[in-house]
């Protein structure tokens, strides 16, 4: 059950820049701890994120080993027109998880 | 003469009592941050999934949480507080966990969930969550106060190879280092904590647990009655410092 929790502000002033913060729970396993039985635990990590702002991208990121359990993005972006952040984190065993949420931008 | 003693002896425990730190107070400002700012604190990835279960039915009864309960953020405002308590039902004291497996047993006809389950612990901390900034409360009931004699006589009782009780670490050397990290005065109000190094969420029992095993004790089971115990006079020991439920601890 992949779990993720954003916080920006639902409403704006175009032109605003606003900050996005997004956390989401993943065990974020590097790929070189050994386990109880002395074996390799296999990599399981989330590879990207990105958000979209209306369907254009205004972030990315590339995750990888040594980024901590339940990683914690925050970023900025500039506040356009009201519609809709898409947020999409893909990884390790076809892991997937997409969130949406909205903003309604008033004439500055 | 005998007022003017009591005075100052009264002064003296508010001195005292002015003298405990929670665990918060030793961590980095980043690390506090983390703590005080929902949005940053990953415990609530835990919360939410436990907001969830308390509006979801669970076992043959078909009751959520809620059907019983109501609205968690005034039905259970304080509860936490006021746990570990005595169950006179079960004639022994038992921990917020407990209590909560016990509803889902009895009330809800369900199975109850594993010790340091994902479910458990978003359960307790979005219980205890509703506490935040409440002063810690623990019944002044006849059998909670005995399990919390016991308790204490444990954290002065030294066990394991390397021979020491609980409070030789966090009442003699609070303050000073263990290697790197520094040692806190071991107040509990901040529990189920996210903990950085388990890059997870825990229990008090787990954090116990991990101090046993420092010193080389043995380590009783969870849910253990001596657990509970130390649980429950940590409680008297923090009577009346503020809740930080959910705690970010590094």
């Amino acid at each position: 059950m992949a779990r993720a929790l954003i916080h920006m502000p639902s409403n704006a002033k175009r032109g605003d820049v606003i900050e996005i913060r997004a956390l989401i729970g993943h065990p974020m396993e590097t790929g070189y701890r050994v386990g109880a039985d002395g074996k390799l635990l296999a990599r399981d990590i989330i590879r990207s994120f990105v958000c979209r702002y209306n369907g254009e991208q205004v972030f990315g990121a590339e995750l990888h080993q040594a980024i901590s359990a339940n990683p914690y993005i925050a970023f900025f972006t500039v506040a356009t027109e009201s519609g809709t952040l898409e947020f999409d984190w893909q990884g390790d065993n076809g892991f997937a998880h997409a969130e949406k949420m909205s903003i309604t931008v008033s004439a500055a | 003469m005998k007022l003017i003693l009591a005075l100052a002896m009264v002064t003296a425990s508010a001195l005292a009592a002015d003298e405990r730190r929670s665990g918060a107070d030793f961590m980095s400002p980043a690390t506090q941050a983390m703590q005080r700012d929902d949005a940053q604190n990953p415990a609530m990835l835990w919360i939410s999934g436990g907001e969830a279960q308390w509006n979801t039915a669970a076992g043959s009864s078909g009751k959520t949480c809620a059907s019983c309960h109501g609205d968690a953020r005034t039905s259970m405002r304080g509860i936490a507080a006021r746990f570990p308590a005595f169950h006179a039902g079960s004639a022994k004291t038992i921990n917020l966990g407990q209590r909560i497996n016990m509803c889902r047993e009895r009330k809800q006809q369900a199975a109850p969930w594993r010790a340091e389950s994902e479910e458990l612990l978003g359960m307790e901390a979005y219980v205890a969550m509703q506490s935040r900034g409440m002063p810690v409360a623990p019944p002044q009931d006849q059998g909670t106060r005995a399990s919390a004699a016991r308790g204490r006589q444990l954290y002065v009782q030294r066990i394991g190879q390397l021979n020491l009780s609980c409070a030789q670490c966090h009442d003699q050397q609070s303050g000073k280092r263990l290697a790197a990290s520094t040692i806190p005065q071991a107040h509990a109000a901040a529990y189920p904590i996210y903990r950085l190094e388990w890059q997870g969420m825990g229990s008090l029992q787990r954090r116990l647990r991990n101090c046993m095993s420092g010193v080389r004790a043995e380590v009783p089971a969870y849910g253990a009655q001596e657990l509970v115990e130390l649980e429950a006079w940590l409680a008297v020991r923090d009577e009346g410092m503020k809740m930080e439920s959910p705690g970010v601890r590094p």
